[in-house]
């Protein structure tokens, strides 16, 4: 099993879920983050004052998958996300060791 | 927004002359719709403080901090509406030398129902309550626009303290010198009229034509703003930390609503339901319409972007410099008044700011000291007859006077300059008065944590 941490730009995140459900991602995991990248920040201006935005808001996708479903899932998360442009984000694919079900206590595959 | 109560001896004259008002009773009845308009407009006034001017500088500042700019203009509002019963009113529209006017006044004595204040047309009268409540909410918002200037880091109690001497010794005084006259029916005659005007204020005697307040009101407010903005000091982090506006669609709401209440200020100074409020009307719809314009297309052509905060602040900086001249100019000299504001007060709020370095939290310097000397002194150029203006009335002759902009330019020059001098040196003796005293600013601690915990016990946004 792996979990599979996609960072994308807010307004893909309906186009993402309607990929991945239709893959058959049982469930999946989203918040609201900031950060930097390659994109860098931005510059705001108030009056006299201007700021530069250091950490721009991004949306996490976090999905557990089967290591069969890795690869596909991968693929439509990142069709889905790009742009071309700078600020597309990125997917992290780490191993899951475990994964349980609580209301059923099921384990592994069966659980994700 | 002068205002005389007529004796017996200058209605006397004018009651044979004018045979509609014969048939009246011995004192002059104010027309209804008059009436009317004047209290609408002071209502439109509290509009434009409570909520307007709070929201406009609520969403200005950061989230820790907007109720504690609110309580401020609240209380500051309510404060000054009983400080201009007990003395204000009195000291500033009564009889008295070419500073203050007098104590005839005091607790309210002797107004009554029945009591009449002059407009600018002989004869006619509104009731002097709707007077003294139309210039209370002016009184009222004055002090409240300096708040801003300091806001983020003063002490209420400060602010309360300060509000009160500078509305004794700068408020009263000035308004007294722009606005104190006799009235048009004691202007009869030449000498009638010379004996008329030795009354009259200060800057009234010098020729300074302020229609709506842009000396008494925003030069007043913007200077005094300057002075506590640099006795307080900066905020802390000024210039190192982000401090972004909390809630720009507040600010755009409370904008709104100053541009709306407005129409109160500025029309209601014509203090009659005549034809020509209607142009009055009109000069102040076009004057901040194109302050707006002028400051969103010029930062767009600056920095990129227009933004919302700018078309904001341009609203306000041609409503401040309309506010002298709207009685006195064509809609075209509004126009022009409105697009040269918007430059200006553009400039005033960033590149002259960063040059000087004060750290005036919300531009009220830069919005209504730099806008209201602008707008007094562009009233001296559309006031003429050449450029569309209105001229000024000679109520001895009963017609537009000779107008020559130069002369008129100088008579500007006084209200502006006095003005200047008069509130900044009362506004800093104040500050370090109450800085000794009270003490001006919270901890530095205390500022990090905002002052809306620390001052009020409560918090704007809970979740």
């Amino acid at each position: 099993m792996k979990m599979i941490t996609a960072v994308v730009r807010p307004h893909k995140l309906d186009d993402l879920h309607t990929a991945v459900a239709r893959l058959g991602a049982q469930g999946m995991t989203v918040t609201e983050v900031m950060g930097f990248g390659r994109q860098k920040g931005h510059l705001e201006h108030y009056r006299s004052a201007e700021y530069r935005i250091e950490f721009i808001p991004k949306t996490r996708v976090e999905i557990a998958v089967a290591d069969q479903d890795v690869e596909p899932m991968i693929e439509a998360i990142a069709n889905v996300a790009r742009t071309g442009k700078v600020g597309d984000g990125k997917i992290f694919v780490a191993p899951l060791s475990e994964v349980i079900r609580i209301r059923t206590g099921e384990t592994g595959t069966a659980a994700t | 927004m002068r205002i005389a109560r007529p004796t017996s001896l200058t209605l006397a004259p004018l009651l044979a002359l004018a045979p509609a008002l014969a048939l009246a009773q011995d004192a002059p009845v104010p027309d209804k719709g008059d009436t009317a308009w004047v209290m609408t407009a002071t209502m439109l006034v509290i509009l434009m403080t409570i909520p307007g001017l709070a929201l406009f500088y609520g969403g200005m500042v950061r989230s820790k901090n907007v109720l504690s700019v609110l309580m401020q203009v609240f209380v500051t509002f309510c404060l000054i509406a009983i400080l201009w019963s007990i003395y204000g009113y009195s000291i500033a529209f009564t009889n008295g030398n070419a500073f203050f006017g007098g104590f005839d006044r005091l607790f309210l004595d002797g107004l009554t129902s029945s009591s009449v204040a002059a407009t600018f047309s002989k004869g006619v009268y509104i009731p002097e309550f709707a007077y003294f409540c139309f210039q209370l909410t002016f009184a009222a918002i004055t002090p409240s626009l300096i708040v801003g200037a300091f806001a983020e880091r003063l002490k209420f109690s400060a602010v309360l303290a300060f509000v009160v001497i500078w509305f004794t010794f700068a408020y009263l005084p000035i308004a007294h010198m722009v606005w104190w006259w006799a009235g048009p029916d004691a202007y009869t005659d030449a000498e009638a009229a010379a004996a008329a005007a030795a009354t009259a204020g200060f800057l009234f005697q010098k020729g300074a034509l302020d229609f709506a307040g842009g000396t008494v009101v925003h030069i007043n407010a913007g200077i005094a703003g300057l002075v506590g903005a640099m006795v307080a000091g900066r905020r802390v982090g000024f210039g190192t930390s982000a401090m972004p506006p909390h809630n720009l669609p507040m600010v755009m709401i409370g904008a709104s609503l100053l541009w709306v209440g407005w129409i109160g200020f500025n029309v209601g100074s014509n203090l009659e339901a005549s034809p020509f409020a209607a142009q009055v009307f009109a000069n102040t719809i076009l004057a901040t319409a194109a302050a707006a314009l002028a400051w969103t297309f010029a930062e767009w052509a600056a920095k990129g972007t227009p933004t919302m905060l700018g078309a904001a602040s341009g609203c306000v900086a041609g409503l401040v410099a309309i506010t002298p001249a709207c009685g006195w100019v064509g809609p075209m000299g509004a126009i022009v008044i409105g697009l040269a504001a918007g430059l200006v007060c553009l400039w005033a709020c960033t590149g002259l700011k960063r040059a000087m370095g004060y750290d005036d939290s919300l531009d009220v310097f830069g919005v209504h000291c730099v806008g209201g000397i602008l707008g007094a002194l562009l009233t001296a150029v559309f006031c003429s007859p050449s450029l569309g203006g209105t001229g000024v009335y000679d109520y001895v002759a009963n017609e537009v006077g000779a107008y020559s902009i130069g002369t008129q330019f100088i008579a500007q020059l006084w209200g502006v300059g006095l003005t200047l001098v008069w509130s900044g040196v009362v506004a800093f003796i104040a500050f370090k008065l109450v800085g000794l005293t009270i003490g001006l600013r919270v901890t530095e601690e205390q500022e990090r944590e905002g002052l809306d915990t620390v001052s009020h016990g409560e918090r704007a946004y809970n979740n």
